[in-house]
This record gives structure tokens, sequence and C-alpha cells, in this order.
């Protein structure tokens, strides 16, 4: 067979289902015409020249960037839930899930005790470290895909580059998403008469009375002290 | 070809003879005046000259060492110096859970990042024996995405291959059309490549609204803009005159060194992986597989060219089944599909606020399985797997060695770029120094590949 099919002879001959497909060979196509034949080594000059007319594609970068697609992988944000306690509960799953070991979380107690650190987040715990480091993030999205709170989402910001890379470290401060209107400032307790499962049913749709009363009340004792 | 060989082997090295080495003269340019160089190099009356092109020359794709001993412009050995782009992602990949891995192999070969996620998720779903249960929709998805990259790969090719030879136009129409195809990549997986996409069990998410109208709108431009990179290489007096003839490596020489893809269908063999092994339903498609048989450059420039508009084919029918099958993305094993549910909202991308009232607010076996996939992932049972795809370059094969852990105990991919650059010394010796970049060019060789 090597002698007569030198085509198949290279091939397994295990007698198995792998059937070469009849190639399509090009080489001698039929040429479309007399004239298009004449013209076709100058043909590229056509290109050229009707480019001239056309849009240009060339993006202005730094004077007029073109906008991601929405689900572009970026920067990442710390979420809040409506009423402004944190949505990280600390649960580590996100460093777990990052194939660079770029994210660190060390979690901590709630404390909802008079005397105690305050609550961050309903639930238990909350992240009190978390520091993603953009020399090693690799943008994969799997820590967004672990998220079991959607703490932590991806942005469409993509300008990250610094010339120090201490600053490429960016902590909780930075990466937490900043208050909207209407929300509080942590710590204070969770709203009257819901519990964490509420807030993830989405029952909580802002700041209750007792909330801002809370708030209030810690701001004022605060600037008590610090005038003091 | 070499002259101080007895050796039957064409590919062998000559013998090194010490004596002759230590006497050579050897020529280090660091600065000076280029013309005292020369004299003193012509003093010796001596034609032979080994140079080293790369790993730092703009026209060797990235950072391959061609190592050319020359007689005046002519190539008399030539021999390929890798290893420049190794970075231990096969090593790495022992280390990170099945589903991790896929990060790490998309950014093997960095033109063809769905390729290898494919090959990869592909043998760990053999080793599984899930290969059927994955949802129709997520093998077309794969499919569709297979194909974008196998253009945008192409257009990589001759772009930078266009532009080697000082035809800079090919590479900017080049890059202008595969920016179409990384906008409607990007608007899916979010990443214009490395995109850790493609999951075992199925994709990591299902396609945003309006994409089958984005890729009905983008296959008719990109055709046209193929057209008009035809109309710039195809019968140019100087693309034919530098590419006819020109690295050529027939059948028995690609089958000897194991070359496959568009070098290999140059020489007229029909070899496909998406025919002859099938895989992802490619078996159900309609597409031809592309050949010439004047196993040169030229041919390869052609064969890519054309496989650029059977890719157009087969996205087209992806774009139509997509349309008609709403079904899952991912495998209905709770136990292997990873547990993501990704949503868009105005604080970006993350889980949707349903996955999060599910396994937070009333489910806790949800709960529990979504921790231990993303902690632990997956068990995959002992045992080893090949499988491979027919990637832009040639065959991409993915050896997976399971000890029923969840990770790998070992994973290692038969890169095409590897296996094709060991033609450089067939295809390049005994020719011009100038033809060893269009040689080189028509392999494609990509280094993040090569080396892994």
């Amino acid at each position: 067979m090597a002698d007569d099919n030198s085509v198949g002879a290279p091939l397994p001959q295990d007698g198995s289902a792998r059937q070469l497909p009849s190639g399509s060979d090009r080489g001698d196509e039929k040429s479309s015409g007399f004239w298009s034949d004449l013209f076709a080594p100058v043909a590229g000059f056509g290109v050229s020249f009707s480019t001239m007319f056309r849009k240009v594609a060339t993006e202005e970068y730094p004077e007029k960037p073109r906008p991601t697609a929405p689900r572009y992988h970026g920067r990442h944000q710390l979420n809040r839930h409506p009423d402004g306690l944190e949505k990280c509960v600390g649960c580590e799953l996100c460093a777990w899930a990052c194939p660079a070991d770029a994210i660190l979380v060390e979690g901590a107690d709630n404390d909802d005790s008079p005397d105690g650190a305050g609550r961050f987040s309903p639930g238990e715990r909350y992240g009190r470290v978390y520091q993603i480091n953009y020399l090693r993030c690799i943008f994969c999205g799997y820590c967004i895909e672990a998220c079991p709170t959607r703490a932590l989402t991806m942005t469409n910001f993509y300008e990250l580059a610094d010339n120090d890379r201490g600053k490429l470290i960016f902590t909780k401060d930075q990466l937490l998403a900043p208050l909207q209107e209407g929300m509080l400032q942590p710590p204070f307790p969770m709203a009257e008469g819901m519990n964490e499962k509420d807030y993830y049913r989405g029952k909580v749709s802002g700041p209750t009375d007792g909330q801002r009363e809370y708030v209030d009340a810690r701001d004022a004792r605060i600037d008590e002290e610090m005038s003091q | 070809m070499s002259t101080h060989t007895e050796s039957t082997d064409p590919y062998a090295t000559g013998i090194v003879d010490d004596e002759a080495v230590a006497d050579a003269h050897v020529f280090n340019i660091e600065g000076g005046d280029w013309d005292d160089l020369v004299d003193e190099a012509t003093s010796l009356n001596e034609e032979r000259i080994v140079v080293n092109m790369g790993p730092q020359h703009p026209s060797t794709h990235g950072v391959l060492r061609l190592i050319l001993e020359l007689d005046g412009e002519t190539v008399t050995e030539a021999r390929a110096g890798i290893g420049y782009l190794h970075t231990g992602i096969e090593k790495n990949m022992e280390f990170r859970t099945w589903t991790q891995g896929v990060t790490f192999c998309t950014r093997m070969d960095y033109l063809t990042p769905l390729f290898q996620e494919a090959a990869y998720c592909l043998a760990i779903e053999k080793l599984l024996g899930i290969t059927d249960d994955i949802p129709e929709r997520a093998s077309v998805i794969r499919v569709l995405m297979m194909e974008m990259t196998r253009i945008s790969s192409h257009l990589v090719a001759l772009g930078t291959g266009g532009m080697e030879m000082g035809a800079t136009t090919v590479m900017t129409i080049g890059f202008r059309e595969r920016e179409r195809i990384l906008g409607i990549i990007e608007m899916i997986t979010g990443l214009r490549m490395n995109n850790a996409y493609i999951r075992p069990g199925g994709v990591a998410v299902d396609l945003p609204p309006g994409t089958i109208d984005a890729i009905r709108d983008m296959v008719p431009k990109v055709r046209k803009g193929i057209g008009e990179l035809e109309a710039l290489l195809n019968e140019n007096p100087i693309v034919k005159g530098r590419m006819v003839d020109v690295g050529v490596l027939d059948l028995a020489g690609c089958m000897a060194l194991s070359v496959t893809g568009p070098v290999l269908r140059s020489t007229g063999l029909p070899y496909d992986l998406r025919k002859s092994d099938p895989y992802c339903g490619y078996e159900t498609y309609d597409f031809d597989v592309i050949t010439r048989t004047s196993s040169d450059a030229y041919g390869r420039l052609r064969v890519r060219i054309d496989e650029m508009y059977e890719s157009l084919k087969i996205i087209a029918q992806c774009a139509d089944r997509l349309q008609d099958n709403p079904g899952p993305v991912m495998v209905a094993d709770k136990k292997i599909g990873w547990p993501a549910q990704l949503a868009l909202g105005p604080d970006g991308l993350g889980n949707s606020l349903d996955h999060i009232r599910e396994i937070m607010g009333e489910s806790m076996e949800s709960l529990i399985h979504h921790f231990k996939l993303v902690t632990e992932g997956f068990r995959v049972p002992p045992g080893q797997v090949y499988q491979a795809v027919e990637s832009a370059k040639g065959e991409l094969g993915c050896h997976l060695v399971s000890e029923g852990g969840t990770r790998p105990y070992r994973a290692h991919f038969r890169d095409p770029s590897f296996n094709n650059l060991q033609a450089v010394a067939a295809m390049c010796e005994g020719g011009m120094i100038a033809d060893v970049i269009v040689a080189v060019a028509s392999i494609d060789p990509v280094m993040g590949g090569v080396d892994r």
C-alpha cells in the first residue's frame, strides 16, 4: 500500500474510523476572467487607494479611549449592601480560587456589643484585611466567580499601570466601593428585624431609621471625643 | 550539506573538532568601526560565518534563536535554539486544581488561547467520562470560539509574515480585521486573549445578548477584509517572488518531522483532525479541508487564506445553531460543573443576585457545593488520556495523567509550533539567508507555545 498510495501510508493503520477527508485542493481553480487576471498583480494598489477614503481604524488611545466590552475584566471592586454594610464576609473563596495567589484576605468577627469593634457586614464575619496584588493578578475572573455574596465584582477600569511596585498592591480602602446616595458608613448594626439571609434575599433596600440613629449617635460620640 | 560529517543522518550536527574550534576566529562586535572588523574578517580569506539570528531579532517571531552557518549569503546549516520563553506552565498546572489549569494552558500559545483551553477541557472530560454529557450549546460555543481564534491566528500569521517581508499594509489590514474578531471574543469572554473561557464541563458563561447579531455583522466584514488581503498577496509579483518555491518541505519531510497544520496541508495531504478525528461535533458542520500541492511558503499562505473562509462558514453555521438552542452551557452534574452564574450589574461583572440568593439564602446544599468546588475542586479518576484538536497551527495535543486527585499528576501539551519548528533546518539549509525569514514565517511558530 505504501507504494501505490504514499498519501495514506504514514497514517495510523489501526483500521479505525480515522478516515481522511477528501481535500479541497484550490491549487488549480479556474480564474475569474481575463480582466481580473490582467490586473491581479496590481490589485493591491486598489486596496491601498480605496483605504484612503475609509474611516480610520486606528484608536486615538490616550486622547479618545474606546470603551471596553461590558464584560471586560478590569479593576476589582468590593461592593456594599443597599444600607452601606459591606458584602464581603471574609470567607477567602476569592483567594482560594485565584490561580495566581494575588489575593490576601483576613477575616474578623463582627461585634454588636456596646464596647465592641462594631459590625461591618451582615452575618458573623467581615473582611478585615483585603488586598489584591495587581503585580500578580492575571484578570482571569475566577475570584468574582467564586465570590458567594457578589462582594467582589470586576469593573471596566483598566488603566492600572504605575511606576511603583508598592502602589500596585491595592488595599481594602482602595477597592471598597464608595458610599452611594443614602448609604451609611459602617460599622452599624443590621436593619431591625432582618437577619443575614434577608440581606441575601434582597429584602433590604436601604438604611432604616434605627440604623441612621445609631450612626448619628456614633458619629456624635466620635466628634465629641475628637474635640476633647 | 555539512561537509565535515560522516553521519548518515542528514539532520545531525557535524562532528565538533575541538582544535578547530579553539583556533577559530571569533569576532565580537562591541562598538568600534565596522570597516575595521570587515577588513580583519576579509584578511582571513574565510567565507564561513556562523550567525546567531535572534533571540532578539524582530523577524524571528518573538525569542526564537536561529543559529545559521553561512557561506556568503547561502545558509549551509540552520538550527533553531529555543527555550528563551520557558515559563514552566506545565509544571505549574500540577499544583493547581483542574479548573484553575485552564488559566495556565490558555497562556501557552498566546495567539490561540481557546484551542489550548478546548484541548485541555476535552481531555479532562474524557478522563471523567462525561464527554457525551456536555450540553449541545456549550459545544457549539466552543466551536464558534475556536474558529474565531483560528481566523485571528491566521491573520496574525499573514500580517507578521507580510511585515517581515516589508509589506506593512498586509500587517495593518491583518490586524484591523483581527480586531473585529477580538471585539466579539471580548464581548463574550470579557478578555481579548488568555480568556479562560472554556471550562471542564462546558463554558464559563453564556453569550451576552446581541452576540449573534454582532457575529452576523462581523462575518461579511471580515470576509471583505480577507478579500483585501487576497488582493494584496495572491498575485503580487513581489510576494510570489519571495515565497514561491521557498521553504519547501514535501510530504515525506513533514511526516518524518511530524509536521501538521497548514504546512502539512500545503503538501497536498488533507489531514485535519476536525474531519479525521472529530470533537465538539465538528462532523456535523459543513466545511472543506483546504490543501495545496506546492509544498512551499506560498502554498501555506494560500492554505491559510482559504482556511479563514472555511472558518467563516463554520461561524455562520454556529450562529444559526445558537439561535435555536437556548440550552445550558455547563454540565448538569453539580459535583463537576463550575458553580458560578455571572451577571452584569451597575457594579460590574460578578455572580448574579439570583445565584447569591440560592446559595446564601435558600439552599445550604448549593452553598456546600460552591465551597467544595472552589476550594478543593472535583476529583478525576486515575488514568491517562490524550486529546488532540486541530489548532490554527496544527495538531494540538493534551496528555493528562491523573492520580485520582483534584489536580493533574502531569499535564503535557503537544504544541504544534514546537514540532513544526523542527522543520526549520530542512526548509532553510541550502537556501539564501533572506529566505530563512520567509520559511520561518510560513511555519508560524509562537514561542509561548514552543517553550511553554
